[in-house]
């Protein structure tokens, strides 16, 4: 009975002690942010149904071209991505899994107007002379709001019906963040090369790449290997939902990711940042139930060696 | 030269050579342990199985660890954690008991001072433990450089600047320390011999000195009992088991710290598995940057209080007092002037008042040295660190007035 009592205060002053350093130190180390669960309900919702074949045609029209590629649809990018980050500061996204990784509000908004659905209208104020690389939509003389629903209507009819994890980090994060323990530079997967030449050119195109953002940005966004690991779940969550909420300021604009999007960016992030969960998963209850094995039959052992003592 | 008789065993051929009989009968069978005890006795052994853990572990991390700023995150994030077959095993093994050996330090040392283990006889086993809890201490705080993340390299830049002296401003000692202006390859290098060469070194000698000082005074027991060992010892070999007031190390001390280590060890891979975070902070899983100060810095939970004690003053107020912190347990006893070996609740209340205050005021410390510096943390730290000084003052004074019992 006595040994249960002492345990009980040791086990009661290191519960208190780790609640006292982890989850209440933490609470207030960082402000809660509520997230706002992916509805960018601050977005106008224009209510108008799009039409995806007119949509294709507005594309065309719109000079949608111009910068961005659509691969899927054999529509090839202008520039390759050193020179048009020199012409833009970053690559414009190639549109073909635009419609299943966006949200269609945050979509419709960016066509618009840019600025204020990336949310980094403290960065770029026309007021100042800075305008947003990608120009607004001003329409092609018809209803405006339908014209850019068919629009999105018709990213989404371009879009694949699955996208693969590694896909929407690709394409939603990957042209301004590496990943080097992936080979992934904002230019692209790093290939293999036969020669030092070739492998030294590739770098000097990453590096040539990686300056232009850096001037664009204002530093180099940071690889993203590890964040799974140094950032907490709910942190990268409402960050990558409005980058504005956890770090106010940051140049980092809003992608606009559907909740199932942000999934599959975390989940691609957690299998090259964590690859051990689920092997963790696996081995753990073996390991514990060894030693509860363990521990029962070094109770027997210690109740026979302590029976003809008391 | 000694007479050698053809031995008929291997372990003859042994006994002959090196005495095995004679070293286990002394170290083992009959070396005598109390038999009046409770399971917070078995910390000792939990330490030493703990140590094992990092040991070995640390053996299998050192085969791909790359000491080099510019490849050490990713040995160990990348190599480690990916590449290697329970690479991340072996890494979350050693972090979790890491963590844990602390934790356990602090039990085993809280439990010396309940029971009076360090009066009367017993000061050297106090002494070589308090050398193992600084080495320990050193141990931890160099391996947490070997990351080289954000909280490796800010960590190492804050404590290291400690050794300026506030005002004196000794620079020239700190660069001496770093081996450089700010940590960087040098620094890191030098960090590496010292937690996997130097300090385990000495860490084992100390193990050693710390068992060889329980030989003499013998183990405390739960009621403070003062007893012939040799007596108890020889009623325990003529049988008289029950009546002993002794037990052997081997096999019936053991037997029951083998429970408690199986217990324990549960507990240990529950955290490794499933609940490591506490020991791994997320912070140095960002690289090392010198131009971008993280938010928040904080020591690992097992250094906060004294950390704390260092926060709330001025800078050369808060030095002496940081200082005092890790030199006054040193002194605990010397300062307590009771004439009892006694468990605290058999002392009087003013003890017994000085033990709980204590343990509380170090969780206070340890909580307020992770929040961040604002009110009313400030005031909270600042109060627990004065009562934490005030408590050392009063020692011997409650300790004098304190009656034999």
């Amino acid at each position: 009975m006595r040994e249960f009592k002492i345990l009980a205060v040791v086990v009661f002053f290191s519960l208190v002690t780790y609640w006292g350093v982890e989850p209440f130190a933490h609470s207030q180390m960082h402000k809660h942010v509520e997230g706002d669960n992916f509805q960018y309900s601050d977005l106008e919702d224009s209510g108008k149904v799009g039409d995806a074949q007119r949509g294709a045609n507005t594309f065309m029209s719109a000079g949608c071209i111009g910068c961005h590629s659509v691969e899927s649809q054999g529509m090839a990018a202008p520039m390759d991505p050193v020179m048009a980050a020199g012409a833009y500061g970053v690559n414009p996204p190639d549109l073909s899994t635009a419609g299943a990784l966006y949200d269609e509000k945050f979509l419709a908004e960016l066509i618009k107007n840019p600025a204020h659905a990336l949310n980094v209208e403290h960065k770029f104020d026309p007021a100042k002379g800075k305008v947003h690389p990608m120009p607004g939509f001003y329409g092609l003389g018809g209803d405006r709001d339908q014209e850019v629903a068919d629009i999105v209507a018709y990213l989404k009819s371009i879009a694949p019906a699955e996208v693969e994890p590694k896909q929407a980090f690709q394409d939603a994060c990957g042209r301004c963040h590496e990943m080097r323990y992936a080979d992934w530079t904002q230019i692209g997967e790093t290939p293999k090369f036969d020669s030092k030449q070739e492998s030294l050119k590739h770098q000097l195109k990453v590096a040539n790449y990686q300056d232009k953002l850096k001037d664009y940005m204002g530093k180099t966004p940071p690889d993203l290997s590890m964040m799974i690991r140094s950032r907490s779940e709910h942190f990268l969550s409402t960050f990558i939902e409005d980058p504005q909420s956890q770090l106010p300021g940051t140049s980092m604009p809003r992608v606009g990711l559907t909740e199932e999007g942000k999934d599959k960016v975390l989940a691609y992030m957690t299998e090259i940042g964590d690859p051990s969960k689920e092997k963790r998963e696996a081995v753990g209850p073996w390991v514990i139930g060894f030693f509860v094995l363990f521990t029962i039959l070094a109770y027997f052992w210690k109740k026979s060696m302590w029976r003809d003592l008391h | 030269m000694a007479k050698f008789e053809k031995a008929n065993s291997v372990e003859e051929w042994l006994d002959q050579r090196l005495a095995i009989n004679k070293v286990k009968k002394v170290m083992a069978y009959e070396y005598w342990i109390p038999k009046d005890i409770n399971f917070l006795w078995a910390m000792g052994m939990i330490l030493a199985m703990t140590f094992g853990v990092l040991t070995i572990s640390g053996i299998f991390l050192l085969m791909y660890y790359k000491p080099d700023v510019n490849l050490a995150f990713d040995s160990v994030n990348y190599t480690i954690m990916s590449e290697v077959g329970y690479g991340w095993l072996w890494r979350h093994m050693h972090g979790v008991a890491a963590s844990l050996v602390f934790l356990i330090i602090y039990i085993h040392m809280f439990t010396g001072i309940y029971y009076g283990s360090y009066k009367k006889g017993r000061e050297m086993i106090w002494l070589s433990g308090m050398l193992l809890f600084v080495t320990f201490s050193a141990e931890a705080f160099s391996g947490y450089m070997l990351p080289w993340g954000q909280m490796s390299y800010w960590a190492g830049m804050v404590i290291t600047n400690l050794f300026s002296a506030g005002s004196l401003e000794l620079n020239g000692l700190v660069e001496w320390i770093r081996g450089d202006y700010v940590p960087g390859d040098a620094f890191l290098t030098r960090f590496f011999m010292l937690h996997v060469l130097l300090l385990p070194l000495v860490i084992m000698g100390v193990i050693g000195l710390h068992f060889a000082s329980l030989r003499i005074p013998h183990v405390n027991n739960q009621e403070g009992e003062d007893f012939d060992f040799d007596e108890e010892a020889e009623k325990y070999k003529a049988g008289k088991k029950k009546e002993s007031k002794v037990i052997p190390f081997q096999p019936v001390f053991l037997s029951k710290d083998v429970f408690v280590m199986g217990v324990f060890m549960i507990f240990y891979f529950y955290l490794v598995f499933y609940h490591y975070q506490f020991a791994l902070d997320p912070v140095n899983f960002d690289p090392a940057d010198g131009l971008k100060t993280p938010a928040h810095i904080y020591p690992e939970w097992y250094f906060l209080w004294s950390y704390e004690i260092l926060r709330p003053f001025s800078k050369d107020i808060g030095l002496v007092a940081f200082g005092f912190a890790q030199v006054a347990f040193f002194l605990l006893p010397f300062l307590d002037k009771s004439p009892n070996t006694k468990p605290a609740h058999k002392r009087g209340k003013a003890f017994v008042a000085w033990f709980w205050i204590m343990i509380v005021d170090m969780i206070v410390l340890t909580v307020m040295g992770k929040v961040p510096p604002v009110s009313p943390f400030n005031e909270i730290g600042l109060v627990a660190a004065l009562v934490f000084i005030g408590l050392f003052v009063a020692l011997p004074i409650i300790t004098k007035k304190e009656k034999a019992v």
